[in-house]
């Protein structure tokens, strides 16, 4: 029944394409409004909010395969890790230090570790495929700190120095340009995403979360978009990844761990899954306050994290963003 | 042929300490489906309650293995009325981060109350020192290990096998609803299975201290050891459990002792292999 009301949803959702590219619009607007004000409340923590955005692009990209595809998975972060240290091996033993090119170098080791992680994890369901993603993130994260003389193991990967942007905009102390270049990669791949997920293969992946018997039954090969799904998933991460090691200059063991998987999730979660606006919101809420209350005391952040989880499991199973969005749509429905 | 057999030793003792504190979690897994990450958290609290008693109180190690099982059991039974019963039948996802939010509550109260410090729990001194046997010597400790794992499994399966509550226990896992249409109060099936993994839980973790050390981390660095577990011997079944626990405390205990510089690398790549050769588990049911 839910799944009839959705395609119904679905379908009176792309009889409104002129609607919808105002929203994209108007997430464009509100992400750069996000930015401005970030800028002029925040001037001497710029690394933390480009921090903010470098995990954005990782939760962004664990709520297409979680969100859109209804994979549970607790090892997401070998994705964004495996970008970060492609982008990172780039620079320090290639002395390739274009950011550009390292981006790229990025979206391909996220590419690639997406194919992989997808292949193994996609063999299970349910209890087994939660227990493959965890075990994968642990092998990810034992195998970069074996193959220390090129990941630089448990010490970090150092020696990156990006070169200036287009040779002109150099990354300066104060972390301006790192910001800028992470909030225009943030609002283009936001934009893609967009796109994406309006896509007709976007729409399969959603049908699939659904119903897959239902899927096959139509046709179409349930295993193989959610393949696909990992691998652009895991191009989206290894934005996020490259992003970090560019700005912070430095790639350590703990952008492949399993706490980082768990604390995106929690993100996600936070916000509200299967929406991209719920995506960004629960990260920066969730970043903001564990800026504010880890300072204080790291084991108070933990108990709080898990009230919160609690909290909104039990009373916002849509997430901060879902709810709010449902509360809106119900007044103008009621005011209609 | 020393190390093999001291390489035997720790991974049986290890192996049933793993099986000790996982069983529970298999059955209430089979049981209720739930995907329970908070598991390894209730082992953890009848930890810092053993080593409260044992080493704060000075009371005997019995007493502290009986104050820690009944104290998580009492601290458990609100947990499952309250929160645990919400999530039964809801998607794996919620589920996951319902658990995951209990445990970082626990890890953040024991750190609270106990201190961000490693706890020991002292032996008493049979249990201490080595044991001979005639051509090895072992220490006693993880001969107590190997046999509390024998003697849970061994109750485990009388329970299960030839008591009333194992027959109705068995008809909830096949089919809750027809059980409860036959007067099965599977309410109360739940409540004592869970009561009863959590104390079996507790229990292990208090043996397994030496091998498992207690400290505020301990519910997230081995949930997902137990998690892995029972994946690997397939929810709900005790034979599955007991192997998965001894074929993963070999590989784990022999990747250690051989090759200390990988880690866990070994121990994942088991779990990788067999959970692709084998997605429902070593003894898991078709559906």
């Amino acid at each position: 029944m839910a799944a009839v009301m959705n395609t119904e949803r679905a379908l009176a959702a792309q009889a409104r394409p002129r609607r919808q590219a105002g929203r994209d619009l108007a997430g464009v607007g509100v992400i750069t409004i996000a930015a401005v004000i970030g800028y002029l409340l925040f001037p001497d923590n710029l690394a933390l909010l480009t921090r903010i955005v470098a995990v954005a692009l990782l939760v962004l990209s664990l709520d297409l395969v979680t969100g859109y595809c209804g994979i549970a998975t607790l090892g997401h972060a070998a994705l964004f890790g495996s970008g970060a240290y492609a982008a990172g091996i780039l620079s320090a033993h290639y002395g390739i230090n274009d950011p550009l090119l390292m981006t790229l170098a990025g979206v391909l080791g996220g590419a690639l570790a997406g194919l992989v992680s997808g292949v193994v994890i996609l063999r299970g369901h349910g209890l087994p495929q939660l227990v493959l993603s965890i075990a994968l993130i642990h092998l990810f994260h034992e195998f970069a700190n074996k193959t220390s003389s090129w990941t630089g193991g448990s010490d970090g990967l150092s020696g990156i120095s990006a070169d200036p942007i287009f040779g002109t905009f150099e990354f300066d102390l104060y972390g301006h340009t790192a910001y800028v270049f992470a909030i225009v990669l943030l609002v283009l791949v936001f934009v893609l995403l967009r796109l994406l997920v309006r896509s007709p293969f976007g729409m399969l992946c959603r049908g699939i979360k659904e119903d897959p018997v239902r899927i096959r039954a139509m046709g179409a090969s349930p295993k193989a978009a959610l393949l696909k799904m990992y691998v652009i998933s895991g191009a989206v991460a290894g934005v996020g990844g490259a992003l970090n090691a560019i700005t912070t200059q430095v790639v350590g063991l703990d952008s492949l761990s399993f706490t980082l998987s768990a604390e995106s999730l929690v993100m996600l979660v936070l916000g509200g899954t299967g929406s991209l606006f719920g995506a960004l919101s629960g990260t920066v809420i969730f970043m903001l306050f564990e800026d504010y209350v880890s300072a204080a005391n790291p084991f108070h952040w933990l108990t709080m994290v898990g009230v919160l989880l609690i909290a909104v499991v039990l009373f916002a199973p849509k997430g901060l963003y879902g709810s709010v969005a449902a509360f809106l749509s119900r007044r103008r429905e009621a005011g209609e | 042929m020393q190390t093999v057999f001291s390489i035997a030793v720790d991974a049986l003792a290890y192996g049933m300490v793993l099986f000790v504190i996982s069983i529970g979690l298999s059955v209430t897994m089979g049981l209720m489906r739930v995907v329970n990450l908070a598991h390894g958290a209730f082992a953890m609290i009848g930890g810092y309650i053993a080593s409260y008693a044992a080493r704060d109180l000075g009371l005997g190690y019995g007493i502290a293995v009986l104050l820690a099982v009944g104290g998580t059991v009492i601290i458990a039974v609100p947990i499952e009325r309250f929160l645990y019963r919400r999530i039964y039948g809801a998607p794996e996802l919620t589920q996951v981060l319902m658990t995951i939010g209990i445990t970082f509550c626990i890890i953040g109260i024991a750190n609270y109350v106990f201190g961000p410090t490693l706890k020991t729990i002292p032996l008493p001194q049979d249990l201490q020192g080595s044991a001979d046997l005639g051509f090895r010597t072992i220490p006693v400790h993880r001969l107590f290990a190997i046999f509390c794992g024998l003697a849970v499994a061994a109750g485990l399966w009388y329970a299960i096998e030839r008591t009333s509550f194992g027959v109705k226990l068995r008809a909830s896992v096949d089919n809750a609803a027809m059980a409860a249409a036959l007067g099965v109060r599977t309410e109360v099936i739940y409540a004592l299975s869970f009561a009863v993994a959590v104390g079996l839980a507790a229990f292990g973790g208090v043996v397994g201290a030496e091998l498992l050390p207690v400290e505020p981390y301990y519910a997230l660095r081995y949930m997902v050891t137990f998690l892995v577990v029972v994946s690997v011997g397939g929810a709900g079944s005790i034979p599955g459990a007991l192997i998965a626990c001894l074929l993963l405390g070999a590989v784990d205990t022999t990747g250690r002792y051989l090759m200390p510089e990988f880690g866990e690398f070994f121990f994942y790549l088991a779990v990788i292999a067999i959970i692709c050769i084998f997605p429902r588990g070593l003894a898991g049911r078709m559906k």
